[in-house]
């Protein structure tokens, strides 16, 4: 398969700089797949569908009884980052973290940010991730989220941009790991060649955030992954990570408070658990302080966290500080904490909450792209060129009923990336999310789950409207000499 | 081990086996009726779903036990919970529910144990499919348990495997025995008779043991057959087999000393092996082999329910003393 009749239309290519033309850090795949007999290259493609079913890598379908379980699509051409733009992506996610951990902190003490009058109190009261549960509360090493994946678009001037910040324990690393594992057996040589910087340290990494959050006086804490249970659409994904770390994935029901501490049952006994990595929501880990009809959550489990027998990663009430509303602040967060400029930029957004804001994007609905800030999995959207009037209409309804759920942003041109379309290449829009850990230093992994809208011409990446993922080769500083 | 796990072990492990089980009933039921010489609407097909312990599901859902409907019943009726399909589906989800503390190997093997049986599911069960069908089945219920013992460390989880294994292979062991017993009480002219040969033929069949016992008695008589099913000391699916073994599962899990009981599962459990330790096939007889098959499924349900007290149905008692972890340095 070549790439000479392969349609860039104008698009941001990640792995072409015009037609028929590599970039240069991409050339060395390109050739690879350029030589690669087409029959060969089918034959990876589908051995690694089949194998990802086998190991049952697989996602829930909501609402489907029969095979309820589906591979995440795969697409075996990888998407390369150089070096020199992958630092400044690091450099710039280690400070947004930073910044919006230094947020959330100064939210739930002193509120300092708002009494200088950079974030309106409104904006954050009326925030649905804000938690007045956690007032006071005083999480261990002041680190409050601990996991992150940050959702990166590069727009066609070439740049990269901040489109969402995932601060509650997003999924999909599982993915990264296993994609990674196919395509150093699809692609061996090349991968060696191209020096492509390894994210199999991940589970390690992970490992060891946690341990060093667990209360000092633990020498050898008792971590466990809490999960909603196996019908949770990621249920693969927390089951894996458990295995990676050595750690029990326990659900609410395992789980208990006895005397102040937090116990599993065992066969042996209660067992004492010192670190929770919890993939269940804010509004469901304990029915006492949050949502009373929640069965999967631990009743007593806040008293025990605000005590400090038991860390939480995430902290709960981090999403106030990912509403896509207070989105909009992040640049002026990260100056007042650091007082520096941000490496890595918005997308330009517009406030529905904000009169004459809000007065553009009603003039403006069929050019830009609509969302709910506290929707996510692309629900709640209108991508205003691809929309109809009567759906624009409804929107601005809903914009006009409730201000505050609502931003836009320009319609982007996301770049593209070949996929093997049959028996050729075809470009398809991705995004990136690469991986944060905060522990005694934050590490961002190199790499992340680019999505890919498999649909011709979508914009629209999610798994659960027809997004697929790709491997993300990030290169190391020198790139070794062709054999 | 979380409690919850050992449950899923458990009972993955039941639900397999039960599996296993139902195909033989349906197998060696299949091979009565060829040799009874019955035509197809004389055959007797009831005696399976009683067998299985179903009988009121059965008759609130299917007007005649015909060979069809009954087929139908055991094999893939998504409704019957212990239909092949339904326990297969349920030891999947088990597995499924614990991926990260089985073997890849073990996942893999179901898996696919589980994809075949549904690749049946849309074809119509005759005479001429049910053979290999029944075959496949025991096949991959074999493989399953020899990847688990070559592929999984034979600890506390490999042990509520076993468990769950032999538990539910007494009880069905034991069912095979007191349902048939019924079925084939001799009339009296055909003791002795080549018919009746072939029907306690039939029955060690189905539970593969036939040529086992035909190793150590040769001769065919009903008493013996009743001995080797439920006294034997070394044919594995004997009633005194899996309870031996299940004990000795059970107290690798708890460390309690042979002799003495630290639980209601172990004291359940530990009267129940040495009864049979010590019992006599001319006693059991003579007291009633029905009567005595139904106390003994009773007693080992008994031990069963116990056994879900004490490992995976703990509750905090207040003010009770409880195990906190210790440090290790």
């Amino acid at each position: 398969m070549d790439f000479d009749n392969y349609e860039m239309n104008n698009f941001y290519d990640e792995l072409l700089e015009a037609p028929g033309r590599p970039r240069p850090g991409a050339a060395p795949l390109m050739n690879r797949l350029k030589t690669m007999p087409n029959a060969d290259l089918i034959r990876h493609q589908k051995l690694a569908e089949a194998e990802l079913l086998q190991m049952g890598i697989t996602f829930m379908v909501y609402g489907s009884n029969e095979g309820a379980e589906k591979i995440f699509p795969f697409d075996v051409v990888p998407r390369v980052v150089e070096a020199k733009e992958w630092e400044q992506i690091e450099k710039g996610l280690i400070q947004r973290i930073q910044a919006l951990n230094f947020f959330i902190d100064d939210i739930y003490h002193g509120q300092k940010i708002i009494k200088d009058k950079i974030i309106p109190e409104e904006m954050i009261k009326t925030s649905a991730g804000y938690r007045v549960q956690c007032q006071g509360l005083n999480v261990a090493k002041r680190v409050w989220i601990h996991i992150t994946g940050t959702d990166l678009v590069r727009s066609d001037d070439g740049q990269f941009y901040v489109l969402e910040d995932n601060l509650r324990c997003p999924s999909g690393v599982s993915y990264v790991l296993k994609n990674r594992d196919v395509l150093k057996r699809t692609l061996p040589r090349v991968f060696q060649n191209m020096n492509v910087r390894p994210v199999d340290d991940y589970s390690h990494r992970l490992l060891n955030m946690l341990q060093y959050m667990a209360p000092p006086e633990i020498t050898k804490p008792r971590i466990v992954v809490l999960t909603p249970g196996p019908y949770n659409s990621a249920y693969f994904e927390h089951s894996f990570l458990a295995q990676q770390i050595g750690a029990e994935l326990v659900e609410g029901r395992d789980l208990v408070v006895i005397d102040g501490y937090v116990m599993m049952r065992t066969t042996k006994g209660f067992e004492r658990v010192d670190v929770i990595y919890r993939r269940v929501d804010d509004d469901f880990i304990d029915p006492q302080t949050f949502r009373r009809d929640s069965k999967l959550g631990v009743p007593g489990l806040m008293d025990v966290y605000r005590a400090g027998r038991v860390v939480l990663a995430n902290a709960p009430g981090t999403g106030v500080a990912d509403d896509k509303a207070i989105y909009t602040y992040v640049p002026a967060i990260i100056k007042y904490y650091l007082n520096e400029d941000p490496i890595l930029q918005n997308v330009p957004t517009y406030m529905c909450w904000e009169p004459t804001q809000r007065q553009y994007v009603l003039e403006n609905l069929d050019k830009l792209v609509v969302k709910a800030v506290n929707q996510s999995g692309g629900y709640g959207m209108l991508v205003g060129p691809h929309s109809t009037k009567s759906e624009q209409e409804k929107f601005a309804g809903l914009i006009n009923a409730r201000p505050r759920d609502y931003i836009a942003q320009p319609t982007l041109s996301l770049s593209r990336v070949p996929i093997i379309a049959e028996d050729h290449f075809e470009g398809r829009h991705v995004d990136l999310r690469p991986y944060v850990l905060y522990g005694k230093s934050i590490y961002v992994m190199p790499g992340g789950l680019t999505r890919v809208a498999l649909k011709k011409g979508s914009l629209v990446v999610n798994s659960s409207q027809g997004g697929g993922s790709k491997d993300t080769w990030v290169l190391g500083e020198t790139i070794k000499k062709k054999p | 081990m979380l409690s919850r796990l050992a449950d899923s072990f458990y009972w993955m492990s039941r639900y397999i086996e039960r599996a296993e089980n139902v195909s033989r009933f349906i197998d060696v039921n299949v091979n009565l009726m060829l040799d009874s010489s019955l035509s197809e609407d004389k055959e007797q097909w009831f005696p399976l779903v009683t067998t299985s312990g179903d009988e009121e599901d059965f008759k609130a859902r299917y007007e005649e036990a015909t060979r069809e409907n009954v087929i139908y019943f055991l094999f893939a009726d998504k409704k019957n919970p212990n239909s092949i399909f339904s326990c297969l589906q349920k030891a999947r989800e088990n597995a499924r529910t614990m991926r990260e503390s089985i073997s890849s190997e073990m996942w893999e093997q179901l898996n696919s144990f589980y994809l075949m049986v549904q690749s049946y599911m849309h074809e119509p069960l005759d005479l001429d499919n049910l053979y290999s069908l029944g075959r496949q089945i025991r096949m991959a219920s074999h493989q399953f348990v020899g990847v688990t013992d070559n592929t999984m460390s034979h600890g506390e989880a490999w042990n509520f495997i076993r468990l769950g294994r032999m538990f539910e292979r007494a009880d069905k062991t034991a069912r095979i025995l007191d349902v048939k017993y019924f079925i084939l009480l001799p009339k009296v002219e055909d003791v002795g008779t080549t018919y009746d040969a072939i029907l306690w033929t039939a029955l060690l069949k189905s539970a593969s043991a036939s040529e086992m016992y035909r190793k150590k008695y040769s001769h065919i008589q009903p008493d013996k057959v009743a001995e080797f099913l439920i006294l034997d000391r070394e044919f594995p699916r004997s009633m005194r087999f899996c309870l031996a073994h299940a004990e000795e599962s059970l107290r690798f899990i708890t460390g309690t000393p042979y002799g003495t009981y630290a639980n209601e599962a172990e004291q359940h459990l530990g009267r129940l092996r040495s009864e049979l330790d010590y019992a006599n096939i001319r006693e059991i007889i003579k007291s009633g082999l029905h009567e005595y098959l139904d106390q003994f499924e009773s007693n080992l349900n008994n031990a069963g329910v116990a056994l879900f007290a004490t490992f995976l149905a703990m509750q905090p008692i207040p003010g009770y003393p409880i195990i906190k972890r210790t440090e290790q340095s």
